[in-house]
């Protein structure tokens, strides 16, 4: 045997890690026992089965595991690590149908409010939060995760950094949103709109975002390439922003340690403008920045033409990050907010048209010499569309922004249907999109199951994307119109409940573009399942068939 | 009412006035670095980047 033999030992972060989960397992445990309400109690016994779960996997993968860590390259190839991408790939589909499930149940109760049951767990109010989490942060954020650590690592050309940690982010990514989300229904909520997560949550999303921003830095630091493609810079401005954001807006002081309960640090207009500071950011770096970095690796990659413009990229990059950090006043028009401040944030609103607008441009024409390709291959079509929602709900958004048409737009459904364009067709579709790229790349298949399928999901969620957005806006204007609308008297018009009564149909419409989606997804879903199962494993040419140089 | 003088206050206003033209200046360096003729080599070869796999 040429090969040295090597004692097995456990790494550092094995033996660590489980000593930690170990200790963990020990505090909550007594955590569940002195627990003030019962929502902590369960939590901190769900925590505690957790823990001693990621014990027992961590020393059961040592033992299982060859003495040799795997290595960094195999034959001169980089080694990628594809396990945690593949449980991210996994998660956001499944996470994906529960959200837009709960989104379609929540568009019925509008519709037909006895479909609340009268139940503190089906009310509304718990499922609403239940699923913006499950589409922005379960859905969305394990497209993000799997997808950033498949680009950087390609793009490096070097394999994933670490060995149990990038494991640790996904895993402890989707336990976050498994303590939020039955935290919803329970009626944890420390009611800051998509920051619901009580304290304990938020410390433990903290530690897992802070081993996902080292897990991605680390890669980028030792790559082989010599510079960063500009994914990565995306990518990376999604993660340290979010991070800034979270802890900006939730500082907060628990009750108890053994209770649920906390009183947020910031009070008044402040607390309002730390949560629209983080709202609109969570858009902007979240919703958006992640994103790009998809659509500035997927597109150029399946439709096989470079990126139109590398310079607009550069300057797309910065012009967002120099500009997104205003833009939160915006939601606080006409409130106790500063007078200036509410005009800095609809400026800075109206001036990210241009980057937005920029950033689309150069997405569409990575197409140019292959737009033939969007009439054959219905996956570049949803990424294709998904940048022109982008475009047209960027050109929305800064459009409601200035403060006399959000007098007309605020607290309507106008809002909700500009949201639904931007996280449907712009979100939506450019995950979509990813997913069926990254399928088959991750799990080593020639192609996807079928294209038929897919070509019957981009018309199927097309179709429901426009009922819901057109309901919306209609909805939405009709809504503010019948607001303001004074007799010859002065007095108004109509009364609240008449507006509500007006809104029907458009909510019965909105519910079947819901349910359009749903379907959509569904048909993905036994798509990517039928990749995986069935499909035809891609033969890697193996390197010593190459014939000599 | 005026406001006192002190060097904590001439600070933070010197702060608050000097980053919006330092922001500006930044942002038009990375502008001339995007745009600079001798990097355009290197920029249309890393556009390439997610086609150069093996």
């Amino acid at each position: 045997m040429s090969q040295p033999s090597i004692s097995k030992s456990m790494t550092v972060g094995e033996s660590g890690l489980a000593a930690v989960f170990a200790v963990t397992a020990f505090l909550c445990v007594i955590a569940a026992a002195k627990a003030l309400d019962a929502p902590f109690a369960f939590h901190a016994a769900l925590s505690a089965a957790a823990s001693i779960a990621a014990v027992f996997v961590i020393i059961n993968r040592y033992f299982e595991r060859p003495a040799a860590l795997p290595p960094a390259e195999i034959n001169g190839r980089p080694n990628y690590n594809m396990g945690p991408i593949k449980f991210s790939a996994f998660m956001a589909m499944f996470w994906g149908i529960a959200g837009f499930l709960v989104g379609l149940i929540i568009a019925s109760q509008l519709a037909w409010p006895a479909l609340n049951f009268d139940l503190p767990w089906t009310s509304f109010g718990r499922l609403r939060p239940l699923h913006t989490s499950a589409v922005i942060f379960a859905f969305g954020g394990n497209v993000l995760i799997a997808s950033s650590f498949y680009v950087v690592q390609k793009s490096c050309r070097v394999r994933l950094a670490g060995e149990l940690a990038p494991w640790f982010v996904v895993v402890g990514y989707n336990f976050f949103i498994l303590v939020a989300g039955t935290g919803y229904l329970l009626g944890v909520t420390q009611s800051k709109e998509y920051a619901e997560p009580e304290w304990y949550a938020d410390l433990w999303l903290t530690i897992v975002w802070v081993v996902y921003l080292l897990v991605f830095l680390v890669t980028v630091i030792k790559r082989k390439e010599p510079h960063i493609f500009v994914a990565n810079w995306f990518y990376l401005a999604f993660i340290v922003t979010i991070a800034v954001l979270h802890l900006g807006n939730n500082p907060a002081l628990p009750v108890s340690v053994f209770g649920s309960k906390s009183y947020v640090a910031w009070a008044g207009v402040q607390d309002a403008m730390f949560q629209w500071w983080y709202g609109h950011n969570a858009v902007g770096f979240f919703l958006t920045a992640g994103f790009l970095a998809i659509m500035y690796y997927f597109i150029p990659k399946r439709a096989e033409r470079p990126i139109y413009s590398y310079r607009l990229s550069i300057i797309h990059f910065w012009s967002l990050i120099f500009l997104y950090i205003w833009a939160g006043p915006h939601h606080l028009h006409y409130t106790a907010l500063p007078d200036w401040t509410q005009t800095l944030g609809m400026t800075f609103s109206v001036m990210l048209w241009m980057p937005s607008w920029g950033g689309m441009i150069n997405g569409l024409m990575t197409l140019s010499g292959a737009w033939d390709k969007l009439r054959t291959d219905p996956v570049l079509r949803m990424l294709v569309v998904s940048v022109a929602f982008y475009g047209m709900s960027t050109f929305e958004g800064p459009m409601m922004s200035i403060k006399v048409v959000n007098s007309l737009s605020h607290y309507t459904d106008w809002t909700i249907g500009h949201v639904h364009s931007g996280a449907l067709g712009w979100v939506g579709f450019v995950s979509f999109g990813a997913l069926y790229c990254l399928v088959p790349w991750a799990w080593n298949r020639k192609s996807l199951y079928s294209l038929k399928l897919v070509n019957w999901h981009f018309w199927i969620a097309t179709l429901g994307i426009v009922l819901y957005i057109s309901a919306m806006w209609v909805s939405g204007i009709l809504q503010g119109l019948m607001w303001r609308a004074y007799t010859s008297l002065g007095f108004l018009e109509y009364s609240f409940i008449e507006t509500v009564e007006a809104m029907h149909p458009f909510y019965v419409i909105r519910a079947a573009g819901g349910a359009l989606f749903v379907i959509g997804a569904l048909i993905m879903a036994y798509n990517l399942w039928m990749t995986v199962r069935v499909g035809e494993a891609e033969v890697q040419a193996p390197v010593a068939l190459q014939p000599a140089e | 009412m005026k406001a006192i003088l002190t060097v904590h206050n001439l600070a933070s206003d010197l702060v608050t006035t000097i980053w919006t033209p330092v922001f500006v200046a930044i942002f038009l360096a990375i502008v001339a670095y995007a745009f600079w003729p001798r990097n355009k080599a290197a920029f249309d070869e890393a556009a390439k980047m997610p086609l150069r796999e093996e």
